[in-house]
């Protein structure tokens, strides 16, 4: 695993001047973290760069950015090295450039996987089933999808084992864990130390808008992932085979979980064109923007395939549809939805160093 | 002109800012002129961490009480007894106040800063730093119609008998005038004018660096005073800490504080100790470093100290200067070697018993025998590898200002300027006459601010 010298050497360069200031010290848990130390490792500065969720409090407050000669702009020296740790530690690690080629990587996974669900759907279309399996047989679905969904989860828990050794974590604890997902729950930090929210959209004004649609993003996320489980249930365990009617548990978690998703992910991707993409990772934006907009694919092309339930639209909207999951699965570990599960493992680290846990 | 604004605040600090939110809210049309550009703007201000507030309880980040008595002792502690009592109570009492109005004008607070605890019942520590504290400010003055102009340096105030009839002002090359009814001087001191400093200290003073804004030059200071208004506060004074001698020449702000003098020696360019460095805690002996090295050749210290001391104090922004030997580290400083090395020998010699060492209290290790004297944490240094900081004389405020009375107003002659106004720095030399309590500047710009803003602004509505 081999980071990025410069990031480490520049993101510990301002750490030292902030160890010295302190001013920002309630704004998010980077900086009680910070204030822990006296010298930086590089293990250090990787899991301060992945407590930080790129708030920009800490800029605008700052009495040392440019055109001062200390130069400070922590949120983006964070997120080059956030950026870079996720590279670092993908696995297998000659996938770690899909990170600087979301868009690339992403165009090509869609087409290919319409293509093939296409051309599935086209040359095998069962003789029997009912909704979409009139189109693709339940069989070859679970071919198609039990392993890129699990896959990629397999390929994350590499890489978070990698992560927890370079932040020099020890044995895994329950209680961080929970605390972690407490923290992550409640999206704590984006709140800012006083409530007021970000610094996101429009320079130094405070505001909610990215925690809101970010919540919407994750809790619609979790509602979907949901419904497709439930459905997975219903099929498995109570013989029930899709399509659902609307009362049922995973239309009812997955409408409105689609609709969340796709009014949070839209409302990111605004907030993002309104950014300051200088505060950001450097050459990070482009992949940042491709994959919110392809999380907003997966829901509007659900809805839609929703919506069009028995009309011959299905031939092609399922497809597209499947096609825009199966990309979003495959890239889950080389995107930025790794930050997801990187973000609970610092966050469940620094519990631990909170506990005393060297 | 049609153009006019009732009331011009002159500088973009927090008492500029404080004073324009108050007559705005009072109805007036505001116009701030701010000498920085944008992205400096703020003054001092925007390197400030907290202000001091008087409270009867428990009041948003304060704990327990601070009252007015005990408030104004460690007033007077600090002035030597030149301060002015009854504004100093003015200003105390308002700061009880200050602190809601300060919260309904989007300034948000934090705890006491790791590393600062003995502040916690006493300052009130902005999250984010002055910085933050001054950006909500422009919003909320924004809010409220309030016209700044930035990179709008004020030349001139000119009077006409007891009346400012007219503000004179330049961005790059342009000059403009206008004529408020009401004009508030919110511009800070003279301390970033190098050459007047020198003509107030001599020329020793070219070497200290400025640890705040470039722009307090003291321009309307020195235009209003050479006018016969009312001036206060010696003139040969500032206030003046001693920080990382790497500093920049302006602007270093907080992170260029140096704590490690208790734990150290500290020698002057010929190596040689020249005062006590263990006297008391550092808080309370900060800002006399800055007179002891300014009073040193070439207005230079260096501070020695050996590997059992390093984290026994904050951390600065520089890394210290470190090497396996005095020699090595005295080649590294450009300090003589041998000189170095003898006098701490003879320190060394002079330190006892060490057992009672107790890095945050007066713990009463002190040499004997030696002159000066080290009288607490006295420690020999021994142990490699050792380091180094150069010290220089770093001036955060001066004295000088502008007088005023209760109501923030000044006057020329024994009469009241009918329509001028002071706050914040520029006329905290009516209150303190020497010395300065962590935290009383900013509570100086919020309390007179607020007076300036509101009496400025009840004047240009009744005309
Ligand atoms: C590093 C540092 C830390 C400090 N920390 C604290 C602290 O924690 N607590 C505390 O109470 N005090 C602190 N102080 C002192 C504090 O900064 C001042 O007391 C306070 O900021 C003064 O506010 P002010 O509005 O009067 O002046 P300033 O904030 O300095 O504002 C003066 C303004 O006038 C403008 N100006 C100057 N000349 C002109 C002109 N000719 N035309 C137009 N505009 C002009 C300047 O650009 C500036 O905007 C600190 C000072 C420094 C240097
Ligand atoms: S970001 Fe700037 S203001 Fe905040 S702690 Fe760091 S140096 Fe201080
Ligand atoms: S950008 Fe926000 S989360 Fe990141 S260090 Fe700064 S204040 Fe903390």
């Amino acid at each position: 695993m081999q980071m990025h010298i410069d990031f480490i050497a520049e993101a510990r360069r301002q750490s030292e001047i902030c160890n010295a200031c302190r001013y920002c010290e309630g704004y998010c848990s980077v900086f009680p973290a910070l204030h822990r130390e006296r010298a930086f490792s590089d293990g250090d500065i990787t899991q301060l760069a992945n407590l930080c969720h790129n708030c920009r409090g800490c800029y605008y407050a700052c009495q040392y950015t440019a055109p001062h000669e200390f130069d400070l702009n922590l949120p983006q020296a964070l997120a080059n090295v956030r950026q870079d740790s996720w590279k670092a530690h993908a696995w297998p690690a000659r996938f770690a450039h899909v990170f600087d080629r979301n868009g690339v990587a992403m165009t090509g996974l869609l087409v290919l996987g319409f293509g093939l669900i296409f051309a599935l759907a086209q040359g095998m279309r069962p003789a029997s089933g009912e909704g979409f399996y009139a189109y693709l047989s339940h069989g070859l679905m679970v071919a198609i999808f039990s392993p890129a969904f699990l896959l990629p989860l397999l390929t994350i828990a590499i890489s978070l084992r990698g992560y927890w050794t370079t932040v020099g974590g020890g044995r895994l604890r329950w209680t961080d864990l929970r605390g972690a997902f407490a923290l992550a729950g409640q999206m704590k930090n984006l709140k800012g130390g006083h409530g007021d929210g970000c610094n996101f959209e429009d320079e130094d004004r405070f505001s909610h808008a990215r925690r809101h649609f970010h919540q919407a993003v994750l809790y619609g996320f979790l509602m979907c992932f949901a419904a497709t489980s439930s459905g997975t249930v219903l099929h498995y365990v109570f013989g029930l085979e899709a399509p659902y009617s609307f009362v049922s548990i995973p239309k009812l978690l997955g409408v409105p979980g689609g609709i969340l998703l796709c009014i949070g992910t839209a409302g990111l991707a605004w907030l993002k064109t309104k950014a300051d993409p200088e505060l950001g990772a450097s050459g990070a934006w482009g992949g940042e923007m491709a994959f919110v907009l392809l999380l907003f694919s997966v829901s509007a092309t659900g809805l839609a395939l929703y919506a069009a339930t028995g009309s011959g639209a299905v031939s092609w909207l399922l497809p597209l549809h499947l096609a825009t999951v199966l990309t979003f699965f495959l890239l889950t570990p080389y995107s930025k939805m790794a930050h997801g599960f990187y973000r609970l493992a610092a966050l469940t680290r620094e519990n631990a160093k909170q506990r005393g846990d060297a | 002109m049609a153009t006019d604004p009732d009331i011009v605040v002159i500088g973009g600090g927090n008492a500029a800012l404080c004073a324009a939110i108050t007559a705005a809210e009072a109805g007036a049309k505001v116009v701030i002129l701010e000498a920085a550009p944008k992205a400096y703007r703020g003054g001092n201000s925007r390197h400030t961490r907290n202000f001091r507030c008087m409270h009867s309880g428990p009041l948003g980040p304060l704990v327990e009480s601070y009252g007015e008595d005990e408030y104004f002792d460690d007033l007077m502690k600090v002035t030597g007894g030149k301060t002015d009592e009854d504004l100093a109570r003015l200003a105390i009492r308002s700061s009880e106040e200050c602190l809601p109005w300060m919260e309904s004008h989007g300034v948000r607070f934090q705890p006491s800063l790791s590393g600062t605890l003995s502040l916690a019942r006493t300052n009130a520590f902005f999250l984010g730093g002055g910085k933050s504290l001054v950006n909500a400010y422009y919003r909320t003055a924004k809010k409220l119609g309030v016209v700044v102009h930035y990179d709008a340096k004020v030349t001139h105030v000119a009077l006409d008998g007891d009346r400012v009839c007219r503000v004179d002002y330049s961005t790059g090359d342009t000059q403009h005038s206008l004529s408020p009814q009401s004009v508030i001087v919110a511009s800070g001191g003279f301390q970033a004018d190098t050459d007047w400093l020198a003509r107030a200290w001599g020329p020793a003073a070219r070497n200290f660096l400025i640890r705040g804004t470039p722009y307090n030059r003291g321009v309307v200071l020195a235009d209003l005073l050479d006018q016969g208004v009312q001036q206060v506060g010696d003139p040969t004074q500032c206030h003046a800490v001693a920080i990382d001698g790497r500093a920049p020449k302006f602007d270093g702000g907080i992170v260029t504080r140096l704590d490690c003098v208790p734990f150290s020696i500290v020698v002057n360019r010929d190596a040689e100790r020249f005062y006590d460095e263990g006297e008391d805690v550092w808080p309370k002996r900060y800002a006399i470093w800055g007179r002891l090295v300014a009073a040193q050749p070439d207005q230079v210290g260096h501070v020695i100290i050996d590997a059992k001391s390093l984290n026994l104090f904050m951390p600065s922004v520089f890394p210290p200067i470190k090497a396996d030997t005095l020699e090595e580290l005295a080649e590294k400083m450009g300090l003589p070697p041998a000189r170095l090395r003898a006098t701490v020998k003879e320190f060394n010699r002079a330190c006892g018993d060490t057992s009672g060492f107790h890095p945050t209290e007066l713990d009463g290790v002190a040499t004997s025998g030696l002159t000066p004297p080290k009288t607490n944490w006295a420690r020999p240094i021994t142990q490699a590898p050792f380091y180094g900081y150069s010290l220089r004389t770093g001036v955060t405020f001066t004295y000088l200002g502008l007088k005023v009375d209760r109501n923030a107003q000044c006057s020329i002659g024994d009469r009241p300027i009918s329509n001028l106004w002071a706050a914040g720095e520029t006329m905290a030399g009516s209150i303190l006459g020497q010395g300065y309590l962590a935290g009383f500047g900013m509570t100086i710009g919020t309390v007179f601010g607020r007076i300036a803003g509101k009496e400025a602004a009840a004047h240009a509505n009744a005309h």
